[in-house]
């Protein structure tokens, strides 16, 4: 009877394997990290949407690996002074409706999303007072001032052009059936299981599609992630962990690629943002400073990412011309920092509460900074919360140093001002100092690259060289898996997956 | 007997009513603003939050909130779901199905293993059978979901490559191939359900095997097949039968692990995905929902009950 049972269990699962059937030759399986939120460029704000969109909506602008913007609806633009961007756009280019994509359908989008309320891309677009219709194919969009970071805008959703007609028709549901003018249409939609995508063969530049069908899966447990590429039940994984790459080294059938991100990983201190800022972090940039003397960045990288992340001081990452190559992290200085608490007049150890998001990694990292920290004088204790709670106790103040990360943008304005002005929404220290707001303030209207530069250098030099306002700590790096037999991939530190190129062999 | 059945579903939407309250109550203790979650990059400006609270009503005081969505929900309006935009009920529907599902698969796979090892265990008492099927019943109950679904998954997936290591396809579209994106996570459910029905099985049975009538159908000669099965079991179910329709509210509630690891579109990860996004209309849809199944379910216990011993009916 027991044999019977056995065999019979084990035909059923050898009939259940026979009929899986192999996925089509150009169908492409990623594994999304987590679930996006609203498909509508104007209303959505996860990180993962934005690699869905790459596979249907195009923008104005893509950005090179250079983090350069490059045209995509667009042909071009020009600055005919510093407040006033001509852009002129492609032709021939259809909607997935068949509509015609042009000036008026470009004005349509940036209104809607200077407009539509709950607009998550009104902050990006700020300052936009007009945008008209040159013509058919040129539309012009003026600034109330200079603005240098605002053409970084437009190569993310910002940028994206929706089909009027769709969006009219659809209005705040748009999400759910979103009509734009990318390489793959949208197909549907079932909520935590897939998105899937088809090729449109009407895309403008259709001879670089080679896929006929991409479905997105969300799958966030990281283990069950790789167990899909694994078993070739995918063909992509984003964002995977540091040691999967070790894990697929004798797998022939996967390919591992590091991509350095655009964002950080760092330490918030709450200097003014309520009670909690009366703390010695809070009131004394030499406590901050000694803090950060007492780490040791690159061994907190290897004990806990392998030693694949970047070491860093500052908001922007070494993949950006903006870097500023000068600012390094000052050496692990344990007696310096014991000395700087002692002129500070604070009696050792100084206690500070670390608030670390409550997931593996970075529990794991505060612990190896409560080490470290405790070498350098101080006393730390972590407090782990679930993301969202953290999020609100930055928001209310209610923290005294938290380890917190930023995805990144590929305009440094993106990874510093909402940060560092006395007025930046995530400012959650409330860190204020009029010349470094100031420095921000004409680095945002800077058009000389340059320049420009040169003024990120000064307010870093004092938000983060003087006043330690934020320990920086690492970059992180996209790690990506993929099928061998997958090509046409090129990797780009903003970690999205752009389709064209890419096929299955 | 249908006096006490229009009782039993009067006492539903009353039951429901201050479940809702308590839904909505306990919701309100939860650390998180939804508004700071979902002003993203904007969460220090205050008129972006305060802008958000204003269109999602939070801005107004929790009675009228609740009065809102209780008033709501009655005309069958769930509201819609603040992070990605699709009316509640909809992503109720469309995730009942594919719980429901793997909640029956779970329970046959349960129900298969369990009882029979229950009644081996209880006629083999003190035996090797009994010690055997006891010690599967107690790892089944032990061994953690989580780990004991890694495991199939690497196995059966990454070694073997005979199932796909997650996902779902539903039943009407292919069949096949559903049921080899459910089977183990209905394992993996189902074992830890059999252990309890082995081991509530083994302890009716055993007290069944020890009454009177069992000695006087032993007495007349009746061959144990027939005592077993006919008279002993027969009796031995009625409890065990009341704990398997609660098991099996229990598995449609979502199996909230098991649905993260297999990644199954059920209950459980969309509630799961709700909380941590503060996503508030989709958490009182969804456990309001639960709360449903488990009343009807309990009523349905009753009955059954009744169908299996007719005193109750007489009573």
């Amino acid at each position: 009877m027991i044999r019977k049972t056995i065999a019979a269990a084990c035909l059923g699962t050898a009939v259940l394997a026979v009929a899986a059937p192999p996925a089509s030759a150009q169908h492409l399986r990623i594994a999304l990290r987590e679930d996006p939120d609203i498909l509508d460029p104007t209303l959505s704000r996860t990180y993962v949407g934005r690699i869905v969109y790459m596979g249907f909506c195009d923008k104005l602008f893509d950005i090179n690996e250079q983090l350069q913007p490059v045209p995509q609806l667009a042909t071009g633009f020009r600055w005919e002074d510093p407040q006033t961007l001509s852009i002129s756009l492609r032709q021939g280019v259809r909607f997935h409706d068949g509509e015609i994509m042009d000036a008026e359908a470009v004005r349509y989008s940036l209104n809607r999303h200077l407009t539509l309320q709950g607009s998550f891309r009104r902050s990006e677009m700020g300052g936009v007072t007009a945008i008209e219709v040159v013509d058919p194919q040129t539309v012009r969009i003026r600034l109330d001032k200079p603005n240098a970071s605002f053409l970084a805008a437009l190569t993310d959703r910002a940028g994206m052009v929706l089909s009027p007609k769709a969006a009219e028709a659809a209005g705040r549901n748009f999400g759910n059936r979103p009509v734009c003018a990318g390489p793959m249409r949208f197909v549907e939609r079932v909520a935590q299981e897939r998105i899937v995508l088809e090729r449109f063969p009407e895309y403008w530049d259709a001879g670089r599609v080679h896929l006929d069908r991409v479905t997105y899966l969300p799958i966030p447990d990281n283990t069950v992630r790789l167990a899909n590429l694994q078993s070739g039940a995918v063909e992509f994984g984003e964002r995977m962990e540091p040691d999967d790459l070790r894990a697929i080294q004798r797998n022939r059938n996967l390919r591992g690629v590091p991509v350095e991100e655009l964002g950080y990983q760092g330490l918030t201190i709450n200097i003014g943002n309520g009670a909690r800022a009366n703390t010695p972090m809070g009131r004394d940039a030499r406590v901050r400073h000694a803090f950060e003397l007492s780490l040791d960045r690159a061994a907190i990288n290897q004990v806990v990412y392998e030693g694949m992340y970047t070491p860093t001081r500052q908001p922007v990452p070494p993949a950006s011309a903006f870097h500023q190559k000068d600012f390094q992290p000052e050496p692990r200085d344990v007696n310096r920092a014991r000395a700087l608490l002692r002129e500070a007049g604070f009696n050792q150890p100084v206690p500070v509460e670390l608030l670390v998001p409550n997931n593996p990694d970075l529990r794991q990292a505060g612990e190896v900074i409560q080490a470290m920290a405790r070498e350098g004088g101080f006393d730390v204790s972590i407090r782990a919360s679930e993301f969202a709670s953290a999020l609100q106790g930055a928001v209310r103040g209610e923290f005294e140093v938290f380890l917190l990360g930023w995805s990144g943008r590929t305009d440094p304005d993106g990874n510093i001002y909402a940060f560092m002005h006395s007025t930046g929404g995530q400012n959650d220290g409330r860190y204020s100092n009029p010349e470094v707001d100031r420095l921000l303030e004409q680095a945002r209207a800077e058009g000389d690259f340059e320049k420009r530069k040169d003024l990120y250098n000064q307010a870093l030099q004092i938000a983060l060289g003087r006043d330690h306002m934020r320990i920086y700590l690492w970059h992180r790096k996209n790690v990506m898996i993929h099928s061998a037999r997958l090509s046409g991939y090129r990797p780009n530190p903003d970690g999205m997956i752009r389709l064209q190129d890419m096929r299955l062999n | 007997m249908w006096g006490w059945l229009l009782r039993r579903l009067g006492q539903i939407l009353p039951t429901l009513l201050i479940l809702s309250f308590m839904i909505f109550g306990l919701q309100q203790l939860m650390p998180g603003d939804p508004a700071v979650i979902l002003a993203g990059e904007e969460r220090g400006d205050p008129a972006v939050l305060a802008q958000i609270r204003a269109e999602l009503r939070l801005d107004r005081p929790i009675w009228d909130q609740y009065l809102y969505w209780i008033g709501n929900v009655l005309q069958g309006d769930f509201g819609w779901s603040w992070r990605i935009r699709m009316p509640v009920s909809e992503l109720i529907l469309e995730k009942l199905p594919v719980t429901a599902q793997l909640a029956t698969m779970a329970f046959i796979i349960a129900v298969l293993i369990g009882v029979p090892a229950g009644i081996l265990s209880a006629t083999h008492r003190d035996r090797p059978a009994d010690w055997l099927a006891n010690g599967i019943a107690l790892s089944g109950i032990s061994t953690p979901n989580f780990w004991l679904g890694i495991m199939m998954i690497l196995l059966f997936s990454v070694q073997l490559g005979w199932l796909p290591p997650s996902g779902y396809v539903p039943l009407w579209e292919d069949p096949v191939q559903s049921l080899a994106t459910t089977i183990m996570p209905a394992f993996v459910l189902g074992t830890g359900v059999a252990g309890v029905l082995m081991r509530h099985t083994r302890a009716a049975m055993l007290t069944a095997l020890s009454q009177d009538y069992v000695r006087t159908a032993r007495a007349k000669g009746l061959a144990e097949k027939v005592v077993i099965w006919k008279h002993a079991l027969r009796n031995a179910l009625i409890p065990v039968v009341t704990l398997g329709t609660i098991e099996f509210g229990r598995l449609l509630a979502g199996a909230v692990l098991t649905e993260q690891i297999f990644t199954i579109p059920g209950f459980g990860k969309l509630i799961v995905d709700a909380v941590f996004n503060r996503d508030y209309p989709v958490v009182q849809g969804v456990v309001l929902a639960t709360a449903l199944i488990f009343v009807v379910l309990s009523l349905i216990a009753d009955l059954l009950y009744m169908a299996i011993n007719p005193r109750l009916r007489a009573a």
